[in-house]
């Protein structure tokens, strides 16, 4: 194996002083033990249980720099397009806010900057800002993404406050090398309702590196549908850790749907705090070319009458490589827990490579777990049923590809989203047309 | 019904607790060196070959580190330095009945092999510490050819067949533990099947530990060649001690073209006995192997008996029960790999956790790329008996390429407090009801066992179920 830095010297020793000095002294001293705490901490191996199987090469960070100043902010504003009806927007460019769009929403919310928050929104901020330890294996990678933190969004919906419209997010990169730190924290009050799509682009072709951090938090009864669409350049490097707390008859549905990036190491935990929460777990992955994903979920129950449903979906074309190691974890007083865990994986060439872990752990024995794994590819009775009515194989292909995927998508109950998702889908598969929902 | 009232599940392990003193010819003391090693091969008479195996096993051993990275904390109570790892009566092998000595058959006695048995069973090597201490191969098995004795036996007396499989389905290198097996290894079994050949009866080998502090390496290699079957079936119980005692088995299987072997073990060790095994298959072209376990006893048992499917059409198959009582962690398993086109595997295992007992399902599914019509399937199921107990499922699985299946289910579940209250209602005992509950979970597992073991099993787990309710 080659030796690989892990080091990223030209982000870390560049310090882009106008950005920093944004935040709060006590915040900065924050970043300053979290690049101690990154420096101190020894990059992942193979052996380490949470990056089995990895591409361990691929986390060579040497290259990446500070992302400078994008060439047109207006450019990118004008190519920040989601859903038709939205309720507000954040656009940010290279761990800049280039655009806020925030007039619409309801009295109460509040939605802005990560760092303008800490300092009128200092408990909110102190309260939830990556409170959850990093257990899944990229706590270095995390500890990274707060030395480095410039920017970001900020959510909170007061108690029994419903936002009809989804709000957007958009996270550019730009340039060659260029390494971005989108942060986006979510705090849902009481009976609260909220749908958020984040967006992550690349501006242009080029290999970049994003390292993400979101913290999803609902309080009681809230409900919080998450979508994170991950659109990097093909080349690119990018983490993605999630964190979900769901409080007492809270609902969370998150979706990942990941169409782009070359090497993706997303970990996602969902810690079931409150008895009756819920969280769903949702992710759909069309892998080509030699793009790998490596994907780490944790479902911890820990109080009782909690219920969890993961269901992963990876479609796996030319070299791609996808992992996934899934737990579920049922505390001690767990009980009357329900959950679920699937990972799908549709095997679509002979080079390609499947790496399913679904994992249990459960220490309560009221309970109802299950999990699964599949791998498989297309049925040819299909290809032939479609063959026989005039569609090309190749094209036939795509459509069972494109049916595999759409069919994730039932579980989001916007109309308007399903669509959106369902075209994007279509679009990035090569299939013309409104498919057929 | 609550959790919290749920009563306590104990064992009653006097069943097989019991020991007769035995005065040990040959001892090689506690603890672990070069010196050792060469003390074992001395006393067995190692051919050169044989001695630089142990060495070079020996310096692995100690390369090595402990998988606690993955496995178990509990494995850092082993101590090497407290353990023997030889002892025995004498080198050779008892060849009748009458020559084994009064208290060693009593013990057999109490282990269920009544003299009469051997009527019913091909032939039992029966080990009794470290060496083969009764051996009687059923004149029938013999007259066909086939080879059924000690693996220190086999090695000396057949070396041709014996050397060139020996070590070659489980490098010494594979883990800590199949190194330290085969640095000091003795005992076990060497068992070739001629082509053409199916033995008719199974046949049984009954291993026992007898001696506090002292670890058991039995080494067993099974050859099949083309076109045989054989059934070999493996039983363990052990006297109950206060310190830890270790048991580091290696098992290698070799089915040739065609041929069948299906493995089975019924493991009942003390609570106190570490049982680190490395099993092991190789199946040629449209051959079968099957390895049929089941884990009662002992304080730790990590064990994932595998099949490498190296020809076209061969298909391998895991049985696995585990009962996981208070104080015992049952991490048990199944790897598969495919080698070759067209080849299946099946894996099904249950695993019941009681009172504070743990049972971990660990399993490897490997696929490689451009292999076609490669199908496995995979299920566990858990179920929990008590509120302190847990089980665990990781499972890691790698695809490449398509034409292939796999699947993988688990579940947990704990036993339905309807089914009991309806037992209840019709006067059936709570603890009577619980163990028929749990009898009907492993049901159709058990009943692939051959009879004995199947009719044994049911009595074990009504036992342990009964005696707990109270």
């Amino acid at each position: 194996m080659p030796q690989v830095k892990h080091q990223m010297n030209a982000v870390l020793d560049t310090h882009d002083k106008e950005t920093v000095a944004n935040w709060p002294e006590w915040f900065r001293d924050q970043q300053a033990a979290a690049l101690a705490d990154y420096e101190a901490t020894p990059a992942p191996t193979r052996k380490d249980e949470p990056w089995r199987f990895s591409n361990i090469a691929a986390l060579d960070l040497t290259a990446f720099q500070t992302a400078g100043p994008v060439a047109s902010e207006g450019r990118l504003i004008n190519a920040s397009q989601g859903l038709e009806k939205f309720s507000a927007k954040l656009i940010f460019g290279n761990n800049v806010l280039v655009h806020q769009d925030t007039e619409s929403l309801p009295q109460g919310v509040v939605l802005k900057s990560l760092e303008v928050a800490a300092r009128e929104n200092e408990e909110l901020f102190r309260t939830y800002f990556m409170a959850q330890p990093v257990e899944l294996g990229s706590h270095k990678y995390a500890a990274l993404h707060k030395a480095r933190l410039t920017t970001g969004a900020v959510l909170y919906v007061p108690k029994n406050t419903e936002i009809a419209l989804p709000i957007e997010l958009f996270h550019w990169v730009e340039g060659e090398n260029a390494s971005v730190f989108p942060h986006t924290l979510i705090v849902c009050g009481e009976n609260s309702k909220v749908t958020v799509i984040d967006h992550f682009k690349s501006s242009d072709n080029k290999r970049a590196f994003a390292c993400g951090v979101n913290d999803l938090h609902l309080e009681r009864g809230a409900r919080l549908t998450y979508i994170a669409v991950q659109d990097w350049s093909r080349e690119s490097l990018a983490f993605h850790i999630n964190s979900t707390i769901v409080g007492r008859d809270a609902c969370s549905t998150a979706l990942n749907a990941n169409f782009g990036g070359g090497f993706v190491r997303g970990e996602s935990l969902s810690r079931l705090v409150g008895e009756g929460s819920r969280s769903e777990m949702l992710s759909l992955n069309p892998m080509d070319g030699q793009r790998q994903i490596d994907q780490r979920t944790l479902q911890d129950h820990i109080a009782p009458h909690t219920s969890s449903d993961l269901l992963y979906l990876n479609a796996l074309d030319d070299k791609a490589r996808t992992i996934f190691a899934g737990l579920i974890k049922v505390g001690k007083s767990a009980h009357k827990t329900d959950a679920y865990q699937k990972v799908r994986n549709l095997m679509l060439s002979d080079e390609a490579e499947a790496n399913s872990m679904p994992g249990l752990e459960i220490l309560a024995d009221d309970v109802r777990c299950t999990h699964g794994a599949t791998a498989g590819e297309i049925n040819e009775e299909e290809l032939f049923y479609m063959e026989a009515r005039g569609i090309r194989q190749s094209d036939g292909r795509r459509l069972i590809v494109n049916g595999f995927f759409q069919s994730l998508l039932g579980r989001l109950k916007s109309e308007s989203l399903r669509v959106y998702l369902g075209r994007m889908i279509s679009e990035k598969l090569g299939i013309r047309g409104r498919p057929d929902y | 019904m609550s959790t919290t009232t749920k009563p306590e599940i104990g064992i009653d392990r006097s069943v097989g607790d019991f020991r007769y003193d035995v005065n040990y010819e040959f001892d090689a003391g506690t603890g672990l060196s070069a010196k050792t090693i060469d003390y074992i091969s001395e006393v067995k008479n190692d051919p050169a070959w044989v001695r630089e195996f142990r060495h070079d096993a020996y310096r692995k051993f100690l390369e090595k580190p402990m998988p606690t990275h993955w496995a178990s904390n509990d494995l850092d109570n082993i101590i090497f330095n407290n353990i023997r790892y030889y002892l025995s009566q004498g080198t050779q092998p008892k060849r009748s009945w009458d020559d084994v000595p009064e208290e060693m058959k009593l013990t057999f006695e109490r282990l269920g092999i009544p003299e009469q048995e051997r009527k019913f069973l091909a032939g039992v090597e029966a080990q009794f510490d470290s060496e083969a201490a009764y051996s009687n191969i059923k004149a029938a098995v013999g007259e066909q050819g086939v080879i059924f004795v000690g693996s220190g036996e086999g090695l000396a007396k057949h070396p041709e067949i014996f050397r060139k499989w020996f070590g070659k389905v489980i490098p010494t290198g594979d883990n800590k533990f199949s190194a330290l097996n085969s640095a000091v290894f003795s005992g076990g079994s060497f068992i070739y099947v001629p082509p053409g050949v199916k033995v008719k009866h199974p046949l049984q080998a009954y291993f026992r530990i007898n001696a506090e502090n002292f670890g058991q390496f039995e080494r067993t290699l099974i050859i099949a060649d083309e076109g045989s079957e054989v059934m070999y079936m493996e039983g363990c119980t052990a006297p109950k001690f206060e310190t830890a005692t270790l048991h580091s088995a290696v098992v290698e299987l070799v089915a040739m073209k065609g041929a069948k072997i299906q493995y089975v073990t019924v493991q009942n060790w003390s609570p106190n006995v570490f049982n680190l095994v490395t099993k092991r298959g190789l199946a040629h072209e449209e051959a079968e192997i099957k390895w049929i376990d089941c884990n009662i006893g002992s304080r730790l048992t990590m064990k994932y008996p595998g099949v490498v499917m190296k020809g076209r059409k061969a298909r391998g198959e895991v049985i696995s029960i585990a009962l996981a009582s208070d104080g015992q962690h049952q991490d048990t398993g199944a790897k598969m790999i495919h080698a070759a086109d067209e080849t299946t595997s099946n894996i099904v295992s249950k695993s019941i956790s009681v009172g504070t007992g743990r049972a971990t399902y660990r399993g490897l599914v490997h696929v490689p790329k451009h292999l076609k019509g490669c199908k496995n399937n995979t299920e566990c199921d858990a179920l929990l008996i008590s509120s302190k107990s847990r089980t665990d499922t990781y499972p890691a699985i790698t695809v490449r390429g398509q034409g292939n299946s796999c699947q993988h289910e688990a579940s947990v579940s704990q036993i339905s407090a309807e089914q009991i209250f309806y037992m209840q209602q019709r006067g059936i005992s709570e603890g009577a009801a619980m163990s028929l509950s749990v009898n009907g979970f492993v049901n159709d597992l058990v009943q692939q066992f051959p009879m004995e073991y199947s009719v044994e099993l049911k009595r074990l787990i009504e036992i342990e179920m009964e005696g707990s309710v109270g």
